[in-house]
């Protein structure tokens, strides 16, 4: 993956930085010495490293707004980074940049019940949102499967969704203000605790803006009561297609169930190996959950058992009890450990038309066995959002390389059929340079457009989300400034 | 101007030297209108129909000016829906023609519903659209989870046709209930019916709306809480709404339908306001500060929906809503007032500086010669 090359002339004025950036933060915000930078170096798409110039971790919205304007001043790059965990490179430094992390802004800042609305700082992790709130028996809806570790500010940077979005939406849907500091170091609000916006739907395009358009400290939230209950079943199903078609049908009957899993034979066979969930072994397996009172429960999944037997199942598993659901649940959820167990691999994340289902997983196989590296399916079905899990061996010479080629066919393939690269990881550097194979030029120059409103100078991030031939001219513009 | 494609849309766009007036059906004039004077007409009425439609993927694409009305009917045939619940403006505002998706979609509009499927902005998934340059671009597409690349899709909706022609929309769409039934409670102050529908919302119930109205059909105050969903879910939820609620005042059920619905049909359009004498505001804001706000407003009549979250209220013409409010979080927008009161008071809520700059900047991308719809949203 090519990334520019570092501006020397900010590699030179290192120590005029940092000496800037501790006259405004504490000394131990300031991270400058190559040992502990390199703690920076990367995210989770760990293939791919750099250390930065240095790393700030302020502890305020007004010491991340004196950071920007020393940044701003001295026209150095700006890397923002959550919890580290995107699996796209959305926060993978360069030699030139500081990184910002939230890291240090953890609080809850109102828990508001009545109007539904938690108001929290970015550095917060997804799960303890839901944590803050827990005890009146109310959560915070989207749950990516990083939810344990991975921050707010980064989900808001990625509008990162989860397995429960068919009912509950993505970030987008549940983001309902933020503070956030500009590329200068002003400070200022987006919405609030109200439910749209008075001019145009500025939060709208900074949610999922990867840390282009600004730093985000505060965010205002939605929170819901948790429903009273949520049952899972479990179908199995000997062909691909046949799994496809209950699922359009199960929508098609009027229920919203709040989650539909797709697994696929090699995902079932190394998830059982892994976590012996006792999962049917067949060619496709299905997990919906619905929610609500345990009558209400038993009236959907009524409708749900009824479709799933009009498919042939192989296999029909009602969970009758807690324990039955988290074994319902055991396999798919030990689904990456079990990959990560068998070798390295990769982890797409595109989306398609769910009724492309059956023609986009015969075309992977065919991939699979072209470049010679094995693949499973885990699919949020539902939505269409595809997590293909590509293995391969990092340690073999060339393999990387093939598992990025073979990846990037399955992209192409999404788009193809009328998807996209990305449904809840985001660009970062991973999908950028596919980018024109979703948008064409002209797309795209005007989702920069944006940047350039917002970031003038093209510091925050600028190697992300749009292929750098694409976006030179700005970025050498901003350099030669 | 009516053209039949989106490639002669373009080429009017591309051509156009004055200023072009964007309409889907022009049923909700709102807006700083004072300039329409000069220039063109520019109608998407003539690229209408249903491009692609999925039910199994709740999925619809449809051409920007095909009847809202159209797309209903679609829907409705396999048993699914929009789920924001459009309101409809034409009582209000007493104009008269179609209203199109397209001016759905680039004014943001969402009814009751909005407090539990999200509004019209969250139900887009894709648009087309021809920037103020005539240039065709798209951004998102057909699939409801999409984070490739930034979300032009929500900057676009609500726009009012300021940063570009919508020439087609993708949903997300829902399927629609089997049953609803609306529990209604009598006599309470708005602060108590604030109240109510806070607590109603912060249960499990899913209750799919919430309003207030101060003069009720028989002129005395009457609360709404809708469920909607299977018909005994229904009916357990609506029983657990009176166990809830029930020592709050008198309480009974519409559990008729089609009375319900029209129940949520007047609060949906405000019909309360239709051809009354006043402005009419529309004001978003935090739920638990709407009846103090609402004190505040000295309004002649009001209406409370979204649990609080929207007040509409009907002031004498030419009062200056935001000046005798103060400030307070959240924003009001004047949705029914002369033109002349237009041209005084700004329609929409000003904003604070940076976001000011920050809309500037973007309309001068989108729209370099200031052409689309101009000083519609100033």
């Amino acid at each position: 993956m090519e990334m520019p090359s570092p501006d020397p002339r900010i590699i030179a004025k290192k120590s005029r930085l940092v000496s800037l950036l501790q006259g405004v933060l504490p000394d131990e915000a300031v991270i400058h010495e190559p040992h502990e930078t390199r703690a920076y170096e990367c995210d989770a798409l760990t293939a791919y490293k750099c250390p930065p110039l240095c790393v700030v971790l302020p502890g305020s919205t007004e010491e991340v707004a004196a950071v920007m304007r020393i940044c701003h001043a001295e026209g150095v790059p700006v890397v923002p980074r959550g919890a580290g965990t995107s699996l796209a490179g959305g926060s993978l430094p360069t030699a030139d940049s500081v990184v910002l992390g939230v890291s240090r802004l953890t609080d809850v800042l109102e828990a508001d019940y009545r109007n539904r609305v938690i108001r929290v700082q970015t550095g917060r992790t997804n799960l303890s949102v839901t944590g803050a709130v827990e005890e009146n028996d109310f959560f915070y809806a989207p749950d990516p499967s990083s939810q344990l570790a991975c921050a707010i500010a980064g989900n808001i940077g990625m509008n990162s969704g989860g397995a429960h979005c068919l009912k509950y939406g993505v970030t987008t849907n549940n983001l309902l203000g933020v503070t956030m500091v500009l590329a200068d170091g002003t400070v200022t609000q987006v919405g609030g605790a109200y439910m749209d916006a008075p001019g145009l739907d500025l939060l709208g395009v900074i949610c999922g803006s990867e840390g282009q358009l600004g730093i985000v400290t505060e965010a205002t939230l939605r929170i819901l009561h948790k429903p009273e209950g949520a049952r899972p079943v479990l179908m199995g199903f000997d062909s691909d297609e046949v799994a496809g078609e209950c699922v359009s049908d199960i929508i098609k009957a009027g229920v919203l169930p709040v989650a539909i899993e797709f697994m696929d034979r090699p995902c079932i066979e190394a998830t059982e190996d892994f976590a012996k969930a006792g999962y049917p072994m067949c060619e496709a397996l299905l997990i919906v959950e619905v929610e609500g009172s345990p009558a209400e429960i038993d009236e959907q999944l009524a409708v749900i058992l009824e479709i799933a037997r009009r498919h042939d199942p192989v296999e029909l598993r009602e969970s009758k009890s807690p324990e039955e659901s988290a074994a319902i649940w055991l396999g798919r959820k030990a689904a990456f450990g079990a990959m990560g167990q068998i070798n390295d691999y990769m982890c797409l994340d595109g989306t398609i038309p769910v009724s492309a289902l059956p023609l986009v997983l015969k075309r992977i196989n065919e991939l699979s066995r072209h470049y010679g590296l094995d693949v499973a399916n885990v699919f949020h079905a539902g939505d269409g959002n595809m997590h293909p899990l590509i293995l391969f061996d990092a340690n073999k010479p060339g393999d990387l390389e093939l598992c990025e080629a073979f990846g990037a066919d399955i992209l192409k393939l999404c788009v193809e059929v009328g998807g996209c690269l990305t449904g809840e990881h985001g660009v970062g550097i991973e999908k950028r340079d596919l980018m024109l194979d979703q948008y064409d030029p002209a797309d795209l120059e005007a989702q920069m457009w944006v940047k350039d409103v917002f970031d003038p100078n093209w510091l925050l991030n600028p190697a992300k989300v749009f292929p750098l031939r694409v976006s030179a001219g700005r970025r050498e513009a901003s350099r030669a400034a | 101007m009516t053209p039949a494609t989106e490639a002669e849309l373009a080429e009017a766009v591309r051509s156009a030297t004055a200023p072009l007036w964007i309409r889907g059906g022009g049923t909700r004039p709102v807006g700083n209108t004072a300039a329409e004077g000069a220039g063109t007409v520019l109608s998407t009425a003539g690229l209408s129909g249903v491009e692609l439609y999925e039910p199994g993927a709740l999925t619809l694409v449809v051409a920007a000016g095909t009847p809202l009305a159209e797309v209903e009917r679609t829907l409705a045939a396999e048993n699914q829906r929009l789920p924001f619940e459009p309101m409809d403006h034409r009582a209000l505002l007493g104009t008269t023609g179609e209203p199109t998706i397209g001016g759905v979609a680039a004014a943001n509009v969402s009814g009751p519903r909005r407090i539990q499927a999200g509004a019209c902005r969250d139900s887009m998934i894709g648009l087309r659209f021809v920037d103020g340059q005539g240039q065709v671009l798209r951004n998102g597409g057909r699939v409801m989870k999409n984070v490739t690349g930034y979300d032009l899709v929500k900057l676009l909706a609500g726009s009012r046709g300021t940063l570009g022609v919508l020439t087609q929309v993708a949903f997300k769409v829902l399927p629609a209930t089997a049953a609803q039934a609306t529990v209604m409670i009598e006599g309470l102050s708005d602060a108590s019916a604030v109240d109510a529908m806070c607590r109603a919302l912060a249960s499990p119930f899913e209750v799919s709306g919430a309003a207030h109205m101060p003069q009720g059909p028989d002129g005395t105050p009457l609360t709404l809480l809708r469920v909607e969903g299977f018909e005994n879910s229904v009916k357990y939820r609506a029983g657990r709404l009176h166990e809830m609620l029930g020592a709050l005042g008198p309480m009974r059920d519409e559990a008729d339908p089609e009375a319900s619905a029209a129940l949520w049909k007047s609060v949906r359009d405000a019909e309360a306001f239709a051809g009354t004498p006043g402005d009419v505001w529309r004001l978003s804001v935090v739920p638990t500060e709407a009846a103090a706000i609402a004190t505040r407003l000295g309004a002649g009549r009001l209406l409370y929906d979204w649990g609080g979250g929207l007040i509409w209220a009907e002031l004498a013409p030419g009062t200056d809503l935001r000046a005798r409010l103060g400030p307070f979080e959240g924003h009001a927008t004047l949705v029914r007032a002369s033109a002349e009161t237009r041209k005084t008071l700004p329609v929409f809520q000003p904003e604070p500086a940076p976001l000011d700059r920050i809309a500037a900047g973007l309309r001068q991308r989108f729209d370099p010669r200031n052409l689309l719809n101009p000083g519609l949203m100033a």
